[in-house]
């Protein structure tokens, strides 16, 4: 699976400094008196044919990133280029013909699909909004489709509620296909699912990568399956990465202490493992007042006093291997060693 | 924790559930949600029902609180708490232990929390209820409860409403609730799942700070196999309704005996432990308005034959001190499978054993 080209990869995707702000709305005239910012500076590449795993816990703007990508969400700075591409700059008719090329699946099966739709209908209606095809054709590409995901052309004439679970997901992916895109975002594709389905949508998605050569934006906060299915991976925190690199880096690696303490804290199904595990104090803190300096630093058990105040830049530390804490930069090292036992 | 007392020396057993079945009456039909379940806990022991969507592990724990609703019913089968069968006892009865000798924790915290008093009010109301204390007592101990679980500024963060608190927090507070009235039993309903990782790590180091220093017997329903890895004793596994295995945690996890626990085990991604694919146990879980005759388990089993789709299996006691349900182990039957191999799991999920492809229209939805 793992092929090791990431040396000679192309990359597909580039996200540069990527914001994105909601508004809070208050009063009788419901005037803006706040932003939460859930996405407050990413950057990242990914590249051609790989799996990019995004983790994060609940509110850390992971999924935010993705549909902003899209731009299922607008944008309120940074720049997406998609093969070259400026997203952003593209006029409605272009980023409607761009979207063939990038698709999404969404978490939840049970409602991301249309009830009232026959499943064929709901694969189908991307080909009829690009215009591809006869119906004729669209009929067969959607039995064509139904089989590639590992069900049968029949279902194309049920409803959504007439499946379980790992089946609609199924149809969610066949709906993304459907397009022939190049890049889709995952957007925690198995999390709804019962472990022996997660299993099998898992392998599909995989076996749908080296059969279609997809490129892959992989969202999830179960870091056993990120693992599972990355080639690289971006871990974030409130709004911000804080580390990105490839997969047997960050699990055999990590540097940044909140990559550290989320791998510490994942139950193992193993009775006799035994590890020090870092238990982090207190709860993520809401994005609409972050704290200073570094955001992770009331929790991190590292904390120095730089952290306190500085933002730290996020920088390659070593080889494919960015990070976005002072404990790496020599500056920081600097001012803190006096201070130090 | 996984501390199995020696032989001979075993703590008395605290709840004793036998044969029990427990059934929901809908439009569409009799649901045999729970369908013949026996397990015992001792004293001072975490008990983990582990299974996946619709196996009956909540309900069995509903069954033993007498939680369910108007459409539930207990039709066979006793609940003993030490000397009194749950199953039969008056509803009178079951108020007093509820809260009290019995309690119970859910999934999502914050809907267990009525959102027009303060947390700390609602502590103090079971303490109030259960043990006759004052306003001001019970007040005081509530507010000793939270500090005890980790709540920070307890004092304060009593006077909060449920809405101003985090879902860790609102656990924790769920856990102070419980743990009140120092219960004989306290049942642990995926008291994570909903939880974030870093969050789920806290709750569960809580639930085990807190078994060690008062001794409380948990009864921990998950489908997660790293939580019961982590928290347990003892494990049953349970599949539609029924438990098809039934040892202790080291055992389950280095000699699974039911295939489907094997399937199970074989198709979860280990962090460290990267495979080219996972393992897929194939078809789905079965409809339990319209259960398969023979083993629950068979249609999907890679392993089974004639007399599994046949006749149900017995639970039996395989090796000693670990129960499993399955034909492949039962004296009667076992040299039907002589000299089989293991599976490898490399299904794509939609095979189904018992019928041929071709005859699947129609009813192969769940």
């Amino acid at each position: 699976m793992s092929l090791d080209l990431g040396a000679t990869r192309r990359d597909m995707l580039i996200v540069e400094d990527l914001k994105k702000y909601f508004p809070v709305r208050s009063g009788l005239l419901q005037r803006v008196t706040a932003w939460v910012k859930a996405v407050d500076g990413v950057s990242f590449t990914i590249r051609e044919g790989e799996t990019f795993g995004l983790v994060g816990e609940s509110g850390c703007g992971k999924t935010t990133v993705g549909r902003t990508i899209l731009r299922l969400l607008p944008a309120n700075g940074g720049r997406v280029f998609f093969d070259g591409e400026d997203l952003f700059a593209l006029g409605r008719g272009e980023m409607k013909s761009m979207r063939r090329n990038m698709q999404i699946v969404f978490q939840d099966p049970y409602s991301s699909l249309d009830p009232r739709m026959p499943v064929g209908e709901t694969i189908s209606e991307g080909m009829m909004i690009h215009g591809i095809g006869t119906a004729q054709e669209r009929t067969e590409t959607v039995a064509d489709l139904l089989k590639t995901v590992g069900m049968n052309p029949y279902h194309a004439r049920r409803y959504p509620h007439e499946f379980s679970g790992g089946q609609r997901q199924r149809i969610g992916i066949a709906r993304a296909l459907a397009l022939r895109p190049r890049f889709i975002v995952c957007d925690e594709p198995v999390s709804a699912l019962d472990v022996s389905v997660q299993s099998a949508v898992l392998n599909l998605l995989r076996g749908l990568q080296s059969q279609f050569g997809l490129t892959y934006l992989f969202i999830a906060h179960n870091l056993s399956v990120v693992e599972h299915i990355s080639d690289r991976v971006g871990v974030m925190y409130l709004g911000k990465m804080v580390e990105v690199t490839t997969r047997e880096a960050i699990f055999r690696n990590p540097l940044h202490p909140y990559t550290q303490a989320l791998l510490s804290a994942i139950p193992m199904p193993d009775p006799k493992f035994k590890r020090q595990r870092i238990v982090l104090t207190g709860d993520v803190p809401s994005p609409l007042n972050p704290p200073s300096g570094c955001r992770f630093h009331p929790r991190c058990p590292r904390v120095m006093d730089i952290c306190k105040t500085v933002d730290p830049a996020f920088e390659q530390k070593q080889s494919d291997h960015w990070v976005a804490c002072h404990l790496y930069s020599a500056s920081a090292a600097e001012q803190t060693a006096p201070s130090a036992p | 924790m996984n501390n199995t007392a020696p032989p001979g020396s075993e703590p008395n057993i605290l709840l004793d559930v036998k044969d029990l079945k427990t059934y929901f009456y809908t439009e569409d039909g009799v649901v045999q949600a729970v369908n013949g379940v026996d397990f015992a806990i001792r004293e001072g022991q975490v008990m983990g029902l582990v299974g996946e969507s619709g196996c009956g592990k909540s309900v069995t724990s509903l069954s033993i609180m007498r939680l369910l609703g108007g459409s539930g019913k207990i039709v066979e089968g006793e609940v003993w708490l030490r000397d009194r069968n749950l199953a039969t006892l008056p509803e009178e009865e079951m108020v007093k232990l509820r809260g009290g000798a019995l309690s119970m924790i859910f999934q999502q915290p914050t809907s267990c929390l009525n959102p027009i008093f303060r947390v700390g009010d609602q502590v103090a109301e079971v303490l109030i209820q259960h043990q006759g204390m004052t306003k001001e007592q019970a007040w005081n101990r509530a507010v000793e409860m939270l500090a005890r679980v980790g709540i920070p500024d307890a004092g304060r963060r009593a006077k909060s409403f449920p809405h101003e608190i985090s879902g860790g927090q609102a656990q924790r507070v769920m856990i102070a609730m419980a743990l009140s009235c120092l219960p004989d039993l306290l049942i642990a309903d995926e008291p994570t799942t909903a939880l974030d990782v870093t969050i789920q790590a806290q709750i569960l180091e809580l639930m085990r700070r807190m078994q060690t220093e008062m001794g409380t017997t948990i009864l921990l329903i998950t489908h997660d196999l790293g939580v019961i890895a982590e928290m347990c004793d003892h494990v049953a596994v349970m599949y539609a309704g029924l438990i098809v295995e039934y040892t202790d945690v080291n055992t389950l996890f280095e000699d699974p005996l039911h295939p489907y626990t094997e399937g199970l085990m074989a198709a979860i991604p280990v962090l460290g432990d990267v495979r080219d694919s996972l393992a897929v146990i194939p078809g789905t879980v079965p409809d339990l308005i319209n259960l398969p005759p023979g083993c629950k388990f068979a249609p999907r089993c890679p392993y089974a034959r004639e007399v599994c789709s046949q006749e149900a299996p017995p639970l039996i006691e395989a090796k000693p001190g670990h129960k499993v349900r399955c034909w492949i182990l039962h004296p009667q039957t076992s040299a039907q499978w002589a000299g089989y191999t293991k599976t490898d799991w490399r299904f794509t999920g939609e095979e189904v054993f018992a019928q041929p492809a071709a005859a699947t229209g129609g009813t192969d939805v769940s």
